[in-house]
């Protein structure tokens, strides 16, 4: 298992790591292969091809106390340039 | 009451809604002219289109069904299902495009539970178009934040021994979940055991029908 944070960086524009992650430590659940940068892509400009990768969170790191339930889980799908391993 | 002069209410009796007399939108006007472009310069044409756009509305939960079914009757078929949902799909002959499909069970001891935060991205190709509370707000915010209240207003008690595992399709990726099958369901085909599967039960916000509710 591979921990990874989620970077901090509030960037403008069409990003895809949501910012109740921001910060947030997970483990890589799968690799999913590369995909074009979304970022880039949805302006019309060549989105160069980035990593992609299934995070998985516990809820008690996203949430703290207030989780429903500490070890209930969340994955999101996130781009290796938004991660940082740990 | 079709008599009464209800405010949302027609004189027929069905519910009143307002003409839509409004101007177009930017995006509306947006749309009418690229399309008529693509036409003029012969890049497509109208019946193409609507060929198109009866494609789309032809799609629905019962795709989605089959390919639960078959997983519940065939051990196989459901293991190459949660190692590649695509390739499963197209195996028993579902035409779903470039579609990057993952799938994920239901079992004993975890439930599952799809939202898309930052959009509403859902496997159309699979389920049809999302329904309307797929894409409020209100459900993009909580389904992360308080899934199983979520799921309690949706008639679903998940024991607190369940262990609950929210999906947020947030970017390339689309989501399907394999409902649990239900008891009682031993001897019946695999047609019959697809009527079980309701659209919601493969979002996670529902459970398949017990056998006696079909």
């Amino acid at each position: 298992m591979t921990s990874v944070r989620v970077k901090t960086i509030c960037p403008p524009g069409h990003v895809r790591a949501p910012y109740y992650l921001r910060g947030k430590t997970g483990e890589i659940e799968r690799a999913l292969g590369s995909f074009g940068n979304p970022e880039l892509l949805a302006y019309g400009l060549e989105g160069e091809e980035k990593e992609l990768y299934r995070v998985r969170f516990t809820m008690h790191e996203i949430w703290g106390d207030s989780a429903e339930r500490p070890e209930d889980t969340l994955d999101a799908e996130l781009y290796d340039h938004w991660l940082e391993r740990l | 009451m079709p008599h009464d002069h209800h405010d949302h209410l027609s004189p027929s009796g069905h519910p009143f809604r307002k003409d839509n007399d409004t101007p177009l939108t930017y995006w509306q006007q947006m749309e009418i002219a690229v399309r008529e472009l693509l036409i003029e310069k012969g890049h497509l044409t109208r019946a193409e289109i609507q060929a198109q756009v009866e494609a789309m509305d032809a799609r629905s939960p019962a795709n989605g069904a089959k390919v639960v079914a078959r997983a519940w009757t065939d051990p196989e078929f459901k293991s190459l299902l949660l190692k590649d949902a695509s390739e499963a799909s197209r195996s028993i002959g579902l035409d779903i495009g470039p579609l990057r499909l993952i799938a994920v069970e239901n079992t004993s001891d975890v439930h599952n539970l799809i939202v898309c935060t930052l959009c509403s991205c859902y496997p159309r190709d699979l389920l049809g178009l999302p329904p309307d509370w797929y894409k409020t707000r209100a459900y993009r915010s909580r389904a992360v934040k308080e899934p199983r209240k979520v799921l309690q207003e949706f008639g679903v008690d998940l024991p607190q021994e369940t262990t609950l595992r929210v999906h947020d399709s947030t970017a390339d990726m689309r989501y399907i979940v394999v409902p649990a099958r239900p008891d009682g369901t031993n001897h019946m085909s695999e047609t019959a055991l697809a009527e079980l599967v309701t659209r919601d039960s493969m979002i996670g916000t529902g459970l398949a029908r017990a056998p006696s509710q079909a």
